[in-house]
C-alpha cells in the first residue's frame, strides 16, 4: 500500500463521513447546526447561497453567504465537522461559475440568483 | 524504554469526542524485527537492534544478507538500536514488534531528520527579529544580522555566533506526542501533532516510562 492509499484507507476509517445532499455554488441552503452553550445542546439554523465548495478529501469546506439585516455574513463550514446536524437544499440555482464571488458586490435585486428548473 | 521504527505517512486531521478538529500525523509503523540483542557482558551497554521496511535482495550487500540471515528474515532497509528495552517488551532475536506495545491516549516522543531548508539567513534560521520599520532611512538591510561582536577586544568573532547558514536536515526529536489512533491491522499509528520530516521519511517512535 503506497503513501495515498494509506492515507485514504485512514480518512475513510477514522473519520466518520456525514450524509449530504450534493449542492454547488448559487444553490440556497439550510446548514442545521449544533451549538453548545454550556452543558446544553441546540440546534441552529444557517440558511443562505453557497458561495463556493473549496477543499478536496477530509478538508471540504463550504462557504454559505446570507443578509442579515443589510449586513452579509458568511460562514464557511468544514464538510465533516460532527456539528452539522442537517443540510437542506431549498433553491437551485443557475450560476456560470463554480466560485461565485462576485455575489459579494451586488444588493437587493442585483443579487438574485435564476433558479434551475427542472 | 520501547520503540518501533516507523515511516511518515502524511497528515490529516480528526474530530474529537468534543468535536474539536485535532492535527495529527499518521505513522506507519512496525511490524519490526529484533535482529541483535546488545548485552552488557558483550557489548558494554543494553539495547535491542530492530529492523524495518522490505527491500529487495538486490539492493542488499552481502554483508547485511547474512546479518538478516542470522534472525531468519528478509533484508530490511532501516536499522536502529533501541537502548534500556522496557521488560515487557524485551524480545529475543527475531521476534517480531508491532504497534500494539502503544496504547491510545498515551505519549510518546519522536524523533527523526527535519526537513531540509538550505541555506537561510538568520531570521528564518535563528529566528532574529530583523529591522522592523522599512522606511525612516532604512535601505536593504532588513533581515541583515547586524552587529556579530565588539571592537579591539576580543578582535575576532565569539565561537558560536548564531549566523547565516545551512538550516534543516538535523535530528530532531518531538517529545510527548499523544497517541490518538492504532490500527494494528494495517501497523498505523496516529499521532498528535507533527513529526519531524518529510512525508516517506523514517521515524524513530520512543515510549519513556
Amino acid at each position: 500500500m503506497n503513501k495515498a492509499e494509506t492515507m485514504k484507507f485512514v480518512e475513510e476509517t477514522v473519520i466518520q463521513k456525514i450524509e449530504m445532499p450534493s449542492f454547488k455554488a448559487g444553490d440556497t441552503i439550510t446548514v442545521h447546526y449544533k451549538i453548545k452553550e454550556g452543558n446544553k445542546e441546540r440546534i441552529q439554523t444557517f440558511q443562505g447561497v453557497v458561495l463556493q465548495r473549496a477543499g478536496k478529501g477530509l478538508n471540504t469546506t463550504f462557504t454559505v453567504r446570507k443578509i442579515s439585516g443589510n449586513i452579509g455574513v458568511e460562514r464557511i463550514f468544514p464538510c465533516t465537522s460532527p456539528f452539522i446536524n442537517k443540510i437542506d437544499v431549498n433553491k437551485r440555482g443557475v450560476v456560470r461559475r463554480a466560485r461565485i464571488y462576485y455575489l459579494r458586490g451586488l444588493q437587493g435585486k442585483k443579487a438574485r440568483i435564476k433558479e434551475e428548473r427542472i | 524504554m520501547s520503540g518501533l521504527i516507523g515511516k511518515k505517512i502524511g497528515m490529516t486531521s480528526i474530530y474529537d469526542a468534543n468535536g474539536r478538529n485535532i492535527p495529527c500525523t499518521v505513522i506507519e509503523a512496525g511490524p519490526c524485527y529484533v535482529t541483535q540483542v546488545r548485552l552488557n557482558e558483550k557489548d558494554g551497554y543494553e539495547a535491542i537492534q530492530l529492523a524495518f521496511d522490505e527491500k529487495k535482495d538486490k539492493h542488499t550487500t552481502k554483508a547485511e544478507r547474512g546479518h538478516f540471515a542470522k534472525s531468519g528474515i528478509t533484508p530490511k532497509r532501516v536499522v536502529a538500536e533501541f537502548s534500556r528495552f522496557e521488560q515487557d517488551h524485551q524480545k529475543g532475536f527475531g521476534d517480531v514488534l508491532k504497534v500494539d506495545i502503544f496504547t491510545e491516549g498515551e505519549y510518546i516522543d519522536v524523533v527523526g531528520i527535519s526537513k531540509g531548508k538550505g541555506f537561510q539567513g538568520v531570521v528564518k534560521r535563528h529566528h532574529f527579529a530583523g529591522v522592523g520599520e522599512a522606511s525612516h532611512g532604512q535601505h536593504n538591510r532588513l533581515r541583515a544580522p547586524g552587529s556579530v561582536g565588539a571592537s579591539s577586544w576580543p578582535s575576532r568573532v565569539m565561537k558560536g555566533m548564531r549566523m547565516a547558514g545551512r538550516m534543516g536536515g538535523d535530528k530532531v526529536k518531538v517529545i510527548n506526542l499523544q497517541v490518538l489512533k492504532i490500527i494494528l491491522e494495517k501497523n498505523l499509528i496516529l499521532v498528535k501533532g507533527a513529526v519531524p520530516g518529510h512525508n516517506g521519511s523514517y521515524v524513530k517512535i520512543e515510549r519513556w516510562k
